[in-house]
């Protein structure tokens, strides 16, 4: 069967046969950044629609629905005209830090893609830290809010982003002691050791209660790392306005609101990669004769004896597994945003600070008694 | 060495700043100002500015007829148009003691539930909004525009009605009207499950709301609060039980009354008032009366001289309607006593000391209407 590994390395070869070895590494750097950039534009393309599809059904309207067939160029025809307005600067704000605050959140959040596995070898930076790095990385993101906040000289914005910095710090902490769990079981911090434990089954059915617990901590974390309802406080629309993004318009806003799929999608694609096997397809961690067909029918074995054309089809099952988990949880963010009312500041931090943290920590070794222990699969 | 220069933390100042909120924002739903003076996320002090809506509804009257004047009042709270004609249509007939036909009587109440229902509805949709639900609002409108559909077929109108008129009502109902009545009642039976599911039963939804903005009974009493505001603080405030009008002493309905003084109580109160407006509207439509619909009245209306005050319930608390005539064609005086305007002065008590998301949900479930309070 045809790999990633296998093109990546043929692009490798090619660029090496007509350049230098440092030109082809930079050359291989940006064509990687920009296929990454490219696949998660349409990933956030799909995420916009999607978002404002299932709100449509869920408030009983249909949603966008009249630019294109059911509305699917709604995306760019937003996109087009949040390019051409003007994008303004208040008179007493600090245009520096104003102008540079949407370029640092999104490039905090597109530098935590570096590590992620999209298929098996598709990868930008396949390091030994790179959970690591990911939560490294991601604590960086609220500067961009403070900034915006800051810079802007309003008041709701300055209030907005203030939320968001207290709230971000505090939920960090239990996303991290999640993934912490996850590394724990899979005992090892870099991105393709733990989808690779997870061949045989992903972490959420073989790693019992701890990793569930896990896994549901880390969503409402996430959630609220993302700052999505109903954790929206930092641009709380009823009380703030817009929040922190109350002055930006134009592109500047659009960055932020790309800015805020994109953290989804990354918040996503890393509880895809620690507890839903990554890209790994749906495999049951027994030991029996019927289990192992199905295992090996998921794994596409039966494609080894074809012939390689054929098998180029095998290349998008892995990739589809992955972008199915991450949409699957993508939906379940969008459910809660459109059922759930928001909860107050007091209330946001004592759910962190007395119920999730003492939750994970407890999970934490919860997991390590039973790795110690030797219970799981 | 110790740094002598280092403030203690009793020194260390905190600064209170001003927040505008309002006259655009998304949750005053309408041309309020608010000067909020925060401490953080504490609200200190509350300042409200009214003004931005004022039309000089109780000038204009001076200068129109008493019939005319009735459709000032549908501008007034424009959620409770039918109760404000009802209440101005009651002050005239009272004045010059006009007899108003029984089928007239049965469809005024008929509306003024109807109209409350839709107030209650609209009210419960942008109270969830300003508590951060977004989903429930298009729920509420989807009720609504049953009701509003009735209004239409019956009344000509959507929001300002001018339907309830002195003497009875414009124009008799359709010949369906009591069977499509019967139908949008059980289909709006149906949705309350609906309400219950997404709002009443959800967890954040009250912890937001319970224990906050609590408003005493002594506290209700002293601001003039009315309506189902005051009724959830455990004051008996309902026009229809203690002052009743048009026949509302002959139906059985109940007093909903909450003694939580929370926001919790007033949405609980408000819940319940529409399981009662559709118990009203089941009874009366049991006895539907035939018969005239309206009292030939004279083209132009003159009242003997005299005071007269007549108050009605409207779907947010004491409507009062004071009429001073001088025996000519058009009124010397007429003021109103809006609900809005008192229960206004409910939200700086409440809210002091609380957090900026609460002042909202207070706002909410105080459910102010702006051109209710300016006029």
């Amino acid at each position: 069967m045809i790999q990633f590994s296998d093109i990546t390395a043929w692009i490798h070869q090619l660029l090496l046969s007509f350049m230098a070895p440092w030109l082809a590494f930079g050359t291989e750097l940006v064509l990687a950044g920009v296929a990454v950039l490219v696949v998660l534009l349409i990933c956030v393309i799909i995420m916009v629609y999607m978002e404002r599809k299932v709100a449509g059904h869920m408030q009983l309207r249909n949603g966008p629905n009249r630019v294109g067939w059911h509305g699917i160029f709604q995306v760019i025809a937003d996109v087009i005209k949040l390019l051409l307005k003007e994008s303004f600067v208040p008179n007493r704000a600090d245009k520096l830090l104003f102008n540079l605050a949407p370029c640092l959140a999104l490039c905090v959040s597109l530098i935590a893609l570096a590590p992620i596995f999209w298929g098996p070898g598709l990868v930008m930076w396949d390091t030994n830290i790179g959970i690591l790095f990911i939560t490294a990385i991601s604590s960086m993101g609220v500067i961009g809010i403070l900034m915006a906040g800051w810079s802007s000289n309003n008041k709701y914005s300055l209030m907005g982003a203030m939320r968001s910095g207290a709230q971000i710090v505090s939920y960090e902490l239990s996303a991290g002691l999640s993934i912490v769990t996850a590394v724990a079981l899979a005992g090892t911090l870099s991105t393709s050791g733990i989808i690779d434990s997870q061949a045989n089954g992903w972490w959420i059915l073989k790693g019992h209660i701890p990793a569930f617990f896990a896994f549901i901590i880390y969503v409402i974390a996430s959630t609220a790392e993302c700052n999505r309802a109903p954790f929206d406080l930092a641009e709380a629309e009823s009380e703030l306005t817009a929040g922190y993004h109350t002055e930006y318009s134009g592109m500047q806003f659009g960055i932020f609101y790309l800015n805020e799929y994109i953290n989804m999608g990354v918040v996503s694609m890393i509880a895809a990669t620690l507890f839903l096997g990554g890209w790994h397809p749906f495999v049951l961690p027994f030991d029996f004769p019927i289990v192992h067909a199905f295992n090996d029918f998921m794994n596409l074995k039966f494609m080894e004896t074809w012939p390689v054309w054929i098998s180029w089809i095998s290349l998008a099952w892995p990739l589809m597994w992955f972008l199915g988990k991450m949409f699957l949880i993508i939906f379940f963010m969008m459910w809660f945003r459109w059922t759930f009312p928001r909860l107050r500041i007091d209330q946001l931090l004592k759910l962190e600070w007395k119920y999730l943290l003492p939750l994970s920590i407890v999970n934490l070794v919860f997991a390590a008694l039973l790795i110690v222990l030797g219970l799981i699969f | 060495m110790e740094n002598q220069n280092t403030p203690t933390p009793s020194e260390l100042k905190t600064e209170e700043f001003v927040v505008n909120i309002g006259p655009q924002h998304p949750a005053t739903h309408g041309v309020l100002r608010i000067e909020a003076t925060l401490d953080g996320e504490i609200v200190k002090d509350i300042l409200p500015h009214l003004g931005y809506i004022h039309r000089g509804i109780e000038k204009m009257t001076e200068s129109l007829g008493y019939k005319q004047s009735i459709f000032l009042t549908s501008r007034m709270d424009y959620l409770s148009a039918h109760i404000n004609n009802h209440a101005c249509s009651l002050a005239i007939e009272k004045a010059a003691q006009i007899e108003v036909p029984a089928r007239a009587k049965a469809i005024r109440i008929i509306m003024d539930e109807l109209q409350r229902l839709t107030s209650h509805e609209l009210w419960w949709g942008s109270c969830a909004m300003d508590i951060g639900a977004v989903t429930p609002f298009f729920l509420a409108f989807r009720d609504r525009e049953r009701i509003l559909e009735i209004f239409e077929a019956n009344t000509g109108n959507r929001l300002t009605m001018n339907y309830i008129v002195p003497g009875g009502v414009m124009n008799d109902v359709l010949p369906d009207f009591v069977p499509n009545l019967r139908a949008l009642i059980k289909s709006i039976k149906d949705y309350r499950k609906e309400y219950d599911q997404l709002v009443t039963g959800n967890f954040i939804f009250q912890h937001r709301t319970q224990g906050i903005g609590i408003l005493t009974k002594e506290q209700a009493i002293s601001l003039g609060c009315t309506g189902p505001t005051a009724r959830a603080s455990g004051l008996s405030c309902d026009i229809r039980k203690l002052y009743p009008y048009d026949g509302y002493e002959k139906l059985d309905f109940e007093e909903v009354i909450d003694y939580g003084c929370d926001n919790w109580a007033r949405y609980v109160v408000r819940m319940e008032e529409m399981k009662q407006s559709i118990h009203i509207i089941e009874q009366v439509l049991d006895n539907f009366p035939t018969g005239e619909y309206r009292t030939k009245l004279k083209g132009v209306l003159k009242l003997p001289a005299g005071e007269y005050y007549q108050r009605v319930e409207t779907a947010r608390g004491e409507l009062g309607v004071y009429v001073i005539s001088d025996g000519g064609a058009k009124p010397y005086r007429m003021k109103f006593r809006t609900p809005c305007y008192s229960n206004l002065g409910a939200v700086k008590p409440i809210s002091v000391g609380l957090k900026i998301a609460d002042l909202m949900a207070n706002m909410a479930t105080i459910d102010l209407v702006i051109p209710d309070m300016d006029r």
